[in-house]
């Protein structure tokens, strides 16, 4: 929880990582792609305040003691969803996978909340371990990086019949939130492997889900207002936007978020601090400050209320996750507008 | 020599970043060009991160190579990129004028001419944004902007810009063409007009949203060095 100027914010990060890119973790031949993918990601936490920027080495692997204190004592973190990315292909033993996440779950109890994840390219072999996985963690969510390597395979799309397949047997588990992330390489590879056409056609035909676009599919952010504007059941995960944008283009960064009010709306936009590309302390505290600017530029976008921020920052998620909200950090029932009302099936 | 080497950077400074559009000179992409006594050219690109998207890139060192050719005073040209996850399928393949197909045998089915017009595509709305939105802010109505032609807008970098995109898309460029217009080269009509500075805005937000991240990953980069 956060508290500010008399508000209190319900702070739910939805969208962080527990990783190990430790070289002892490259995989053996493919060194160069394990460090690459963790060099990119070190790119990016530098476009955070300097004073919060860590050592390249500390970087590669954080300690739970990190995890608790960044998210939770500094962080004003509420509950943590952990998103699993596995990466097989270049970390021996995963970059990010669901056990890993769930060492920490036991002793966190429900400050976290850990999301599978799935690859319709596994086959059966997927879908039991999915089930297993559903069973074992009471999976609500999942996450999809479109761009995984698998074998020979650089990609799979959200609308190929496996995944339709994947998708089914998720929902029948229980699942309702599919956190999705594009990446550059999919076959063929002279199509934009960014395109989030897929996951238009894959939300209108799963109208029980809930498709959480991380970093509001950037770089293709344009496409995807043009996307979610359509589907009810489309949201903006800010993961990459507030912490890639907010400290280092200031600027830009209220036009991105003036889009995304307009297009998508304060309803279905989500806040992920993507940990441990960068703390959440920084950007919760910066975002609550942040307000649209006086610029005449800036004029027909909307502006910022507290009740805004407090969807963005924790209510919108909330209920998407059931996460029982303490009765003073939610929003007067009288509000017009409730977090999540499209909700198709909550 | 000195103006062959000019020649070349002059080069390089027509060779656009499909997806950012704009020119890989201005955005760091660059990293060194020489020239040696003999003519031969060399251009060496980096780009942001290891994993930037191969047809992206085997489009920038593809065009590099066509340019640098073209400069007087260059006999032979080597253009190569570095630290890519693709980097010696595209060194290769742009080397032997080979075209994306060959470089990435079995993983594509076409060369990128159909990508590199949705991009262009999107670079012309956008450019519509940066005309236009002066003169909204001058009080310009929808009737008068769906009536406009470029001709009639005054003279500015941006006008340059959305001209050549739309010459190279074969859609109307010249001073009597529409300052408005959709994707296919249709009018704009004045019921549309709102709706279309919208999502002609929203595509420059788009398309810059990922320009200012590519920069600042880029600045850093330069300036830590790989770690």
């Amino acid at each position: 929880m956060y508290e500010k100027d008399g508000e209190k914010y319900f702070v739910v990060d939805s969208h962080s990582h527990f990783w190990d890119a430790s070289r002892e973790n490259w995989r053996e031949g493919r060194e160069e792609f394990a460090k690459g993918w963790i060099d990119c990601f070190y790119g990016y936490h530098q476009l955070a305040p300097p004073e919060t920027h860590w050592d390249y080495e500390k970087y590669l692997k954080v300690t739970p003691e990190d995890f608790k204190r960044d998210m939770y004592e500094e962080g004003h973190v509420d509950v943590a969803i952990f998103q699993s990315t596995y990466l097989k292909e270049w970390y021996t033993n995963g970059f990010n996978t669901v056990d890993q996440n769930a060492a920490l779950l036991e002793e966190l109890g429900d400050k976290v909340i850990v999301n599978g994840r799935f690859d319709p390219r596994d086959g059966a072999e997927g879908l039991k371990q999915l089930e297993a996985d559903a069973k074992k963690y009471n999976l609500k969510g999942v996450k999809l990086y479109t761009a995984e390597w698998n074998g020979d395979s650089r990609g799979y799309k959200l609308t190929d019949p496996a995944t339709y397949e994947f998708l089914a047997a998720a929902q029948e588990l229980g699942i309702k939130n599919i956190h999705a992330h594009k990446g550059p390489t999919i076959w063929p590879l002279n199509k934009d492997a960014f395109s989030a056409d897929d996951v238009d056609q894959a939300a209108t035909d799963h109208q029980g889900l809930n498709f959480i676009i991380e970093h509001a599919a950037i770089p293709r952010i344009d496409d995807f207002c043009f996307m979610a504007v359509q589907e009810p059941n489309v949201y903006a995960g800010l993961s990459v936007v507030i912490g890639g944008l907010m400290h280092a283009r200031p600027k830009f960064f209220a036009k991105v978020m003036g889009e995304l009010l307009f297009w998508v709306g304060e309803d279905r936009m989500t806040f992920g601090g993507d940990y441990n590309i960068w703390t959440p302390k920084w950007q919760v505290e910066g975002f609550v400050d942040w307000q649209m600017p006086d610029d005449p530029a800036f004029s027909d976008y909307p502006r910022l209320t507290a009740a805004t921020k407090k969807k963005i920052l924790g209510l919108n998620a909330a209920r998407l996750y059931d996460i029982p909200v303490p009765a003073e950090l939610q929003l007067p029932s009288d509000d017009p507008a409730q977090p999540g009302e499209q909700l198709v099936d909550a | 020599m000195t103006g062959t080497v000019a020649g070349v950077w002059q080069a390089l400074g027509t060779v656009m970043d499909p997806e950012l559009d704009e020119p890989i000179t201005d955005l760091g992409f660059v990293e060194s060009s020489t020239v040696s006594d003999d003519g031969v050219a060399t251009v060496v690109l980096q780009l942001p991160t290891f994993f930037c998207a191969p047809n992206f890139a085997f489009l920038m060192v593809a065009d590099a190579y066509d340019a640098v050719m073209e400069v007087d005073g260059v006999r032979h040209a080597v253009v190569t990129l570095k630290e890519n996850q693709t980097a010696d399928a595209i060194n290769k393949g742009v080397a032997a004028q080979a075209g994306f197909i060959k470089a990435f045998e079995g993983e594509a089915t076409a060369e990128l001419d159909e990508l590199r017009t949705e991009f262009l595509s999107k670079a012309a709305i956008a450019g519509q944004d940066r005309v236009a939105q002066p003169l909204v802010d001058d009080g310009a109505h929808p009737d008068r902007l769906a009536t406009m032609t470029l001709g009639e807008v005054p003279p500015s970098v941006d006008l340059d810009r959305l001209r050549d995109r739309r010459a190279k898309l074969g859609l109307p460029a010249g001073d009597d063409a529409p300052l408005l217009m959709h994707p296919d080269g249709s009018r704009v009509t004045t019921e549309q007009v709102p709706l279309h500075l919208r999502r002609a805005r929203l595509r420059r937000v788009g398309i810059e949203a990922n320009g200012h991240i590519c920069r600042e990953i880029m600045k850093t980069k330069l300036a830590v060095g790989a770690p």
